[in-house]
This record gives C-alpha cells, structure tokens and sequence, in this order.
C-alpha cells in the first residue's frame, strides 16, 4: 500500500520523548485546532507546527503522497463551500466588502475568502502534528501511551491488536483479491452497480469470514497467556517520563490555555479584521 | 443491556478495526465523480450487529481515526464520532439479529435494516453535519448535503453488502442436521 | 514419583456436540517425560492438550466427567489464567499466537499481564530469546519473520514463565521439513536443558522422530489406542491400522517382508540394526518392478529465463525456466520465502516479470489480462476459506461462470458435470459450511475445474492435513489428471506428496532454479536437499545401509510398490 504513513526509527529529541508526550501534546493541539478560529491563534499554530515538522526530521518521501491528497481534498472542500455557500464569511464578519462578480447571483467577497482561508489553515495546523506524531512514535508505545493517559489497558491493547493486524490483514486482502480476479471477479469494470457490489461481495467475504476464525485464535492464545488476569498490567515498550517530557507537557497546556484566551476573551471564536 | 468485555471483545475490536482500516481503499465507484459507496460501512455494520454495540462504537472509532490518519494523514473528528455513534445504536440490537445462533433470517433481516437505516440517519444527517459546524463552522447547507449523500450511500451499501455477510455468517453457524444426499 | 498429568476415567464432550471427543482416557505422565502423541484429525489428540491448559471448558463448553490433575490441580477449576502458570501452550498457528508487535513484546507479554516490572521485563525477555536463538530479532516485527522463527518467539513467549509443562500442538504444521527438523532439535534441547516436561501433539510422524522421546500415545476416535515406547510401538502394525503414516523406512521394511523387532532399536534409521533385514530387502529390491511413466513431448507451458524483484537491485527470482508438458503433474518446492509463490503469482498475472517470458502452448501469454490468464491457468489457494465467498456449493462452483456472461443452461450443465467429477454431486444442494475441510477444498478445485482449464496451480493442497486428508486429497488431484489431461502444479514442501505423486521436482532455493528433475533423484541427493531446505529421504538411508547401489532406483520402486498397493485398494 503505496499511501500508508508509518513509523520510522530515528534519533531526534522528538522521538526520543515519550509517546504518553507526544499523544497529550498531539490531542491538546488537536483540541485548540479544533476549537479556535482566531486567525492569530490559528497562524502561530502553524508556524509553530511547521518548525516541530522541521525539527523532527522528517523527509518528504515519507509523507509526499499523503501530502498531495490532502491538498487535493482541501482545494475541493473550499470549492464546495463557497459552492454552497458563498456569502458565509459574509453572515460571520457581518460586513461585505465585493471583490468581483463572478456569474449568476455569485460575488467574491474579501469576507469570503477570509473566511474559506481560515478554513484552509484550521486544517492545516494539525496536519504536520498528525504527521510528526505518526512518524517518530513507535506504534509499540502507543498502547502503553494511551493506557498511561487513563484508557483501560483493553482498549489500548485494542488499538495495539489492530496496528498488528492491519498489513496482515491488508496482505490477506491482496492474496485473495488476485485469486479471486483469476476467476474473473473484478471489482472495477464497466458492469451495473449491483453486480460491481456483488463482485465486491466475492473479494471481502472470504476476508472477513477468515478473520472471524482468527478472532477466535488469537482470543485463545492471549487468554493463555494470561491476558486480563489483572486490574493492571506493565508495559514492555513504555518510556519513562523524563525532564523533556514534562516540560513538553507544561508547555503544550500553557499553549493550549493561552490559544483559547486569545480566541473567546471577547466572547467569539473569529478574529474580525473586518470590524 | 448487559455487555460483558473480555479478551474475545478486546480482539475483536483490534482485528475489526484492522479490516476496517484495510478496506478503507475499497470503494466502489457510483457512476457521479468522486462518489464512492464504502463496503468498510457494511463491515462496521456485521461486527456491530455480531457483537454488540462496545465492539460496535470501538471499531468505527479507532478504525475510522486510524485509517483517516495513515491515509489521508490527518482525523476527521467530526466524521469519526459519527461512525462510533452508528455502530452503537445498531450494536445495541445485536441480540435480536441472532446472527452468531444462525436464525438470522426475514423478521430479522427486516429489523437489522430499519436499525441500519435510523442509525445512519443518526450518525451522518444528525451527528455529523453539527459537529462539521461546531468545529469547523463550514456552511449549514453543504454539511446537511454531504450528510444525506453519505446516509443515503450508506443506507445502500449495508442494505445489500451488509445483509449478505449477515446471512452469509448466520449459514456459517446454523445446525445442518436436516441435511440428505441426494443421487 | 507422582505423575505430573493424570486423567483417570476422564471423558469430555463439547456443548456443540452429540458424541464425547474423549472417551475414559487414563494416562499418567511423569515430570521430566517427553511424550509424542500421535493421532489422525479429529481423534481428539488436540483436545488432550485443551483440556490440560484449561481452555476446556473455559473457551470450549463441554461436560467433564472423570478427572485430571496437573500438578495436583484440576484445570476445571483452576481455570485458563491459573494453569498458564503451570503449562505453557505452543499453538498451531503461529502466527495467530503472535500477538505483540514486535519479537520481543510478544515474548514479554505473559509477564506484562503479570504486572511484572519493565526493568526485569528485559532481561528475563534477553534471557530466554537467547535460549531460543532469536536474540538478534527483538525489534523485528511479525511479517518479517519466516514461519520457524514465528514458532521460537511462540516458544520463548511461553517459556519466559518458567512453565514446568511445555504443550506443542502440530508443531510441524506450517514449516518446511529442515525448519521442521531444526524445531525438533530445539524441543529436545529445551526438555533437556530444563527438564521439563514435553507433550507434542502431531501426525506428522517420521518428522516428530527426529529426536528420541520417552513414550508414543497413539489416540483414535477418542480413546487411547497404544501408551508404548517407541520402539515397541514401530514393531507392531497400530500406526497403519489407526491411519497415521508409519516413517517411510519402516514402511519399506515391512513390504520386503521383514518383521521389525523392537531389539532392532527402529526409533531412527541412523541407528537402527539392520543386519538381520538386509538381504530381504535386497532380494525385495530386486524383484520389486517399476515402470517409467510414459511422458507427453507436448509442453503446454513454459517459463523463459524469468527475472522478477519487487525492489530494484533486490532479486526475488533470477533466471527461472523450465517446461511443464502436457498432462503432467509437477511440484515447485523449496524452503519458504524461496519465491514459489511469487512465481505463481507471476504465471497468473498478479505481478510482471522485470524480464523473461511465459508461454502457454507456445504463445506469449504476456498480453492477457489476470481475467483471461484464469480461464487458461486456474490458481487454487492453500486454505478454502481464502477462496469460498457464497453460502451454496452451487453458486460458488457456478461463480467464475455466472461473471463471464456464460447462459444459466450451460452454467448448470457445467456445475453439475464437475460436481460429479468432484464427487460433490450429492452435496450440490447443501451450504457449504456442512461440509469437512477435505470436501470445502474439493469445492475450491471444483470452482476451478469447471472452467475447464489446461493448468492448475495448488498452492499448498494438503497443508496441515492427516494421512487419511492427505490421500483423499491427492487421489482426487491424480484421478482428474489421469482422467482429464489437465496438467497440475503444486507448490508444497511436503516431501511425501513431492515423492509419490509428482512426476518431476522444480526446486527453488533462494530465488534461484536448482534443480528440476525426478523427485527422488532430488531427495536423494544431499546438496540439492540441504540447499533448498528439504529433507533426504529415510528411504535413501536405508538403501544405503543395507547396501544398495542405486538409492534412488530403491526409493522409486518403493514409491512404484506403494501405488500398487494403493490401487489393489480401489
């Protein structure tokens, strides 16, 4: 799978942080992303994603596809929504100042395209941090991140089972996919749309059935091996908090905190350039 | 609703999101460009209606999220609850479809479709579309659109994808002791 | 000495089934004992095992009636968690039994769930992949592993709780035979080196052999059939009349005539006293007649100077050619990862070849697509549930039809022929989930068969499977190749199968073409074996011994003499 980013050893200080770090830092910045749409807060963002990203080592073979897609399903989504609804940064800034008519009842307002720009760099401030978390934490970690943040061990063994899982499975996929076209069961093709789910049908079952026995072993064999005995269990991939770690946290809350001053001290998620 | 969590759910959780992530590329083309029916929604859908709403919620959580972030590099939150929402509602009925015991069949087939039905309802015209707008305050009409085009694509593919991997597996476990060679 | 397992007047019967699967087992096993226990599918040998780890009846329901103490303690009672403390189990499947991300997470994951502390996690997990040799591979992660390193980390993961019981379930299943022969050894190291206490489960005898064990327990339709030592046991007939393949030397022996006593200590073939059996197998040698198989000159399919690697520079397969001809039935071995399956990915058209050709009746085949290519060359996948996607035989049997516009006339016309080639006629109306393993791969092949191709390819067609599966299997395979024409590859690394069933050997080792000749020319030649991870055949040792000049001339009539008998059978 050509599109799929993945973990890869390095030694920077950011994959030497621990992944309960790194998971608390992603999610708190996921969290003022998601929330602000101060243009200030959202910039800093950023820049401040962007030298992260920088710092991390990352190279662009690692993430050029991905990159490419999500710049692609951003150009649509701002399409579709000025498509929609071009007048939205209109009724948001409660000002309109035209630019150009376009055609029909559709006017470019600088309102607009403040508001759909904002809408780009939203999204964009959390890429390089989804990016940088998936490339310098050690999938291992991860469960023992997410159990060290308060998650019940199960879910994060869950979790841990799945990123296990996902190139079997995916390999599985492949296998019976090309024995399944030599009979001559395509997915793609030109046929109706019933018999294109149909053949679908075909490919996925024989996938989704055999896992379904898998469930069952691998079941058996953690059970014998005592999992779920305890309330608790240790980790063997678990990094210990050290003084980077901490301060990274530190410095992410006080982030955090300060992004979501800046954006509702004045009672509104927007940053009006237009009052 | 008594839900019991043991190793057997904790893996089914981590291998349903593994398919789940999997069939993520799978699409089906409808024909309209850059519309796709998602057979990982009729995925979601039998695990949930096998094993119960937890495995249900878990598996279009953490395998949306996860297969959102290695493939497009980024999590659509405001598409990811959604999906944890779905595959509760129609988990919370698992018992009813008796799919595991082989009675899977027409009063059944009827139920898990109206439950499928209500629970996209739920997740993609209800859910979806107001956390699309409290989060990222993107236009009312465009999400509401986006909401009804994945329901309805969704609806579609459990309707037909879905039902036959339920009744497919419902075979599976069904008692054959009525069975006679015939010359 | 108290025994360290007991069952007494033990019987259990699953919830879902009408019949017990154990029937008044009394066994008695002492610490230290390392004990074979052999038997075909479904005689409830892996049952022993469950019963003993405590997933009978935690993870499978059943009644108990009788009882068994392991250690003193009631695995009914004491329950799944408590025995693993006691008993450690080595899967069949490896791979599902790996559950860590990484070699050294799966080996720690008993410990992890025993709240042990991280820093005595690592050492205790260093220690014991030393012992098991994979101490170089604890980052690695699962699919880099080959099947037999999967199976050590399986070992160590157990073994990192100082288990006093180690249960191996089919621990030969998936492996290639020198693998299988290494994993053997390692067992043996591991009884001897901590003495603990060794049941392997298995049907693959001559293989489980390799090294001494204490006792053989032969279990047939639920009840213990023979509790003997080895060597007593190769003496009588019970392994052939319970339908578990006896090694291939003792089989030889006894078609000479001779009566194999247990002071000719028979356990291995390297150590055995042959003196008193020589002549007669001279003499059998001799008189023993064998008839080359008439050979169509007609190739139907041939592979030129074949390159292929999925990273540039790193070659999978490098200057492959051979020429299958009409009619024929060949085996592509080779130790796993060597590049068979690669290879038949490449002659379906899964994959392109970065040089080279394939000719199909001497035509390019180069421009068909994957769909054409199946019309011609049919792909059978080693587990049937791989393949199987409808509910009915006779929709997936008609599947490969139904998608190629074929009318419903011909369809069933069609289905129903190859049914009754298949011996699934009777069945057509039945789902296939009714059906055994042996009948669901018939339906595979019948799935296959029905579009009348000229080639098949079988990947791995009797994987895992008893004696009795093994020649089911095989019988039909050679009856539509004698009855139809239609030319079969297989690609297996069991030596039995490549001996008594194919008329050629194409071995591969390292992606490599090393040898493509008779198979018992292969397996009697010991560079070829070594380099391509297989095994020489017992039966070339015991030509060898009794001093016969051409082993592989005695290896072919045996082979010759077996067919016979088999057909007498019919």
């Amino acid at each position: 799978m050509a599109r799929i980013l993945t973990y890869e050893e390095r030694d920077t200080w950011i994959h030497r942080l621990s992944g309960v770090t790194k998971l608390i830092f992603f999610l708190l910045w996921m969290l003022a992303s998601m929330l602000s749409y101060d243009t200030r807060v959202l910039l800093t963002m950023v820049l401040g994603s962007l030298v992260i990203y920088k710092m991390s080592k990352i190279e662009w073979r690692q993430i050029g596809t991905v990159l490419k897609f999500i710049l692609f399903f951003l150009v649509i989504n701002l399409l579709a929504i000025f498509a929609f609804s071009p007048y939205e940064g209109v009724n948001i800034y409660g000002s309109r100042t035209d630019i150009v008519h376009l055609f029909g009842n559709y006017w470019l307002t600088k309102e607009q395209l403040f508001y759909e720009f904002n809408v780009l760099i939203k999204y964009v401030t959390i890429v390089p941090a989804v990016f940088t978390f998936i490339i310098t934490t050690n999938p291992s970690e991860f469960a023992a991140s997410l159990n060290r943040i308060g998650i019940s061990y199960n879910v994060g063994y869950s979790v841990a089972i799945a990123l296990r899982y996902i190139p079997d499975v995916q390999d599985d996929f492949l296998k019976i996919k090309h024995a399944q076209e030599a009979r001559g069961i395509e997915m793609s093709g030109k046929a109706s749309l019933l018999s294109r789910i149909k053949n679908t049908a075909s490919i996925i079952f024989p996938l989704i059935f055999t896992s379904m026995d898998r469930i069952d072993v691998v079941g058996n064999a953690m059970e014998l091996r005592g999992f779920g005995k305890h309330k608790k269990r240790t980790w063997y991939a678990g990094k210990t908090l050290k003084k980077a770690d901490y301060i990274v946290i530190t410095v992410s809350v006080i982030i955090t905190v300060a992004a979501l001053i800046i954006t509702f001290h004045d009672g509104n998620r927007f940053y009006n350039p237009f009052a | 609703m008594k839900t019991k969590f043991g190793v057997k759910e904790v893996v089914a959780i981590g291998i349903g999101a593994a398919l789940f992530v999997a069939l993520t590329q799978v699409q089906i083309p409808l024909g309209i460009p850059n519309t796709y029916l998602q057979p990982r929604a009729a995925l979601l859908a039998f695990l949930a209606a096998v094993f119960g709403p937890v495995v249900g919620a878990a598996v279009g959580l953490i395998g949306h999220a996860l297969g959102d972030i290695f493939f497009y590099g980024s999590a659509w939150w405001s598409w990811v609850f959604p999906e944890a929402i779905f595959g509760f509602i129609l988990g919370v009925f698992a018992k009813k479809y008796s799919i595991k015991e082989g009675g899977f069949g027409k009063k059944e087939i009827i139920h898990f479709n109206v439950v499928q039905i209500i629970a996209n309802a739920a997740a993609w015209i209800l859910a979806a579309p107001v956390l699309d707008i409290l989060i990222y305050k993107e236009p009312v009409n465009k999400v509401f659109l986006q909401g009804v085009a994945a329901w309805l694509g969704n609806v579609i593919i459990i309707a037909i994808l879905g039902t036959l991997l339920a009744v497919g597996y419902s075979k599976v476990g069904a008692k054959s002791s009525s069975l006679t060679k015939e010359d | 000495m108290t025994p360290i397992i007991e069952f007494k007047d033990y019987t259990f019967k699953y919830r879902s089934q009408v019949e017990p699967t154990l029937r008044d087992i009394n066994l008695k096993i002492y610490p230290g004992e390392k004990v074979l226990i052999v038997g075909p599918s479904g005689s409830g040998k892996s049952t022993i095992v469950h019963c003993i780890n405590g997933l009978v009846p935690f993870s499978f329901a059943g009644d108990i009636t009788g009882t068994l103490r392991v250690k003193g303690e009631d695995p009914a009672k004491l329950g799944v968690f408590g025995m693993s403390k006691i008993a450690g189990t080595v899967l069949q499947d490896t791979n599902g039994q790996f559950i860590g991300l990484t070699v050294a997470e799966d080996i720690a994951f008993a410990l992890e769930n025993d709240m042990v502390p991280q820093e005595e996690m690592l050492d205790r997990v260093e220690r014991v992949a030393e012992i098991v040799e994979v101490d170089r591979l604890l980052k690695n992660a699962p699919w880099e592993l080959s099947g037999g390193q999967k199976q050590r980390v399986s070992m160590a993961g157990v073994m990192v709780d100082d288990v006093e019981i180690l249960l191996f379930d089919e621990p030969l299943a998936n492996l290639d035979p020198a693998t299988g022969k290494r994993a053997i050894d390692l067992i043996d190291r591991i009884s001897k080196e901590r003495n603990a206490t060794i049941l392997i489960i298995e049907h693959r005898l001559e293989d489980a052999l390799y090294r001494d064990v204490d006792r053989i327990i032969v279990v047939g339709e639920g009840r213990i059939v023979a509790d003997l030592k080895p060597d007593e046991i190769l003496a009588g007939n019970i392994f052939t009349e319970q339908g578990i393949r006896e090694p291939l030397y003792i089989a030889a022996l006894k078609h000479a005539g001779c009566r194999i006593t247990e002071e000719s200590r028979p356990q291995h073939i390297e150590t055995m006293l042959l003196d008193s059996y020589k002549e007669q197998v001279k003499k059998w040698f001799q008189a023993a007649e064998y008839e080359k198989r008439k050979q169509s000159e007609e190739s139907v399919l041939t592979v030129k100077d074949l390159y292929f690697s999925y990273i540039e520079g790193k070659q999978v397969l490098q200057h492959i050619h051979f020429d299958i001809h009409k009619g024929e039935m060949v085996s592509v071995v080779g130790k796993n990862g060597a590049g068979k399956s690669t290879l038949a990915g490449i002659i379906c058209g899964f994959m392109k070849p970065t040089k080279g050709s394939i000719l199909l009746n001497g035509e390019d085949i180069e421009g068909l697509s994957v769909k054409e290519r199946g019309e011609k060359i049919g792909l059978v996948m080693q587990s049937p549930g791989q393949m199987i996607s409808k509910p009915m035989i006779y929709d997936e049997v008609a599947l490969g039809l139904a998608v190629r516009g074929v009318p419903e006339e011909e369809i069933k016309e069609r289905v129903y022929h190859t049914l009754k080639i298949c011996g699934l006629y009777p069945f057509r109306n039945w789902p296939i989930s009714a059906l055994s393993y042996g009948q669901k791969k018939r339906v595979t092949i019948a799935s296959i068969l029905v579009m009348n191709p000229e080639v098949i390819i079988l990947d791995e067609p009797t994987a895992g499977q008893d004696y009795r599966h093994y020649t089911e299997i095989m019988e039909f395979l050679k009856e539509i190749n004698e009855r139809y024409g239609i030319t079969i590859i297989m690609i297996t690394h069991d030596m039995h199968l490549m001996l008594e069933y194919t008329d050629r050997a194409i071995v591969i080792a390292d992606g490599h073409l090393i040898a493509d000749d008779a198979p018992v020319n292969v397996l009697t030649d010991e560079m070829i074996a070594d380099k391509a991870y297989l095994k020489k055949t017992s039966l070339y040792d015991l030509a060898v011994k009794c001093g016969i000049e051409s082993p592989s001339e005695f290896a072919e009539r045996f082979i010759h003499y077996e067919r016979a008998l088999r057909e007498g059978e019919k």
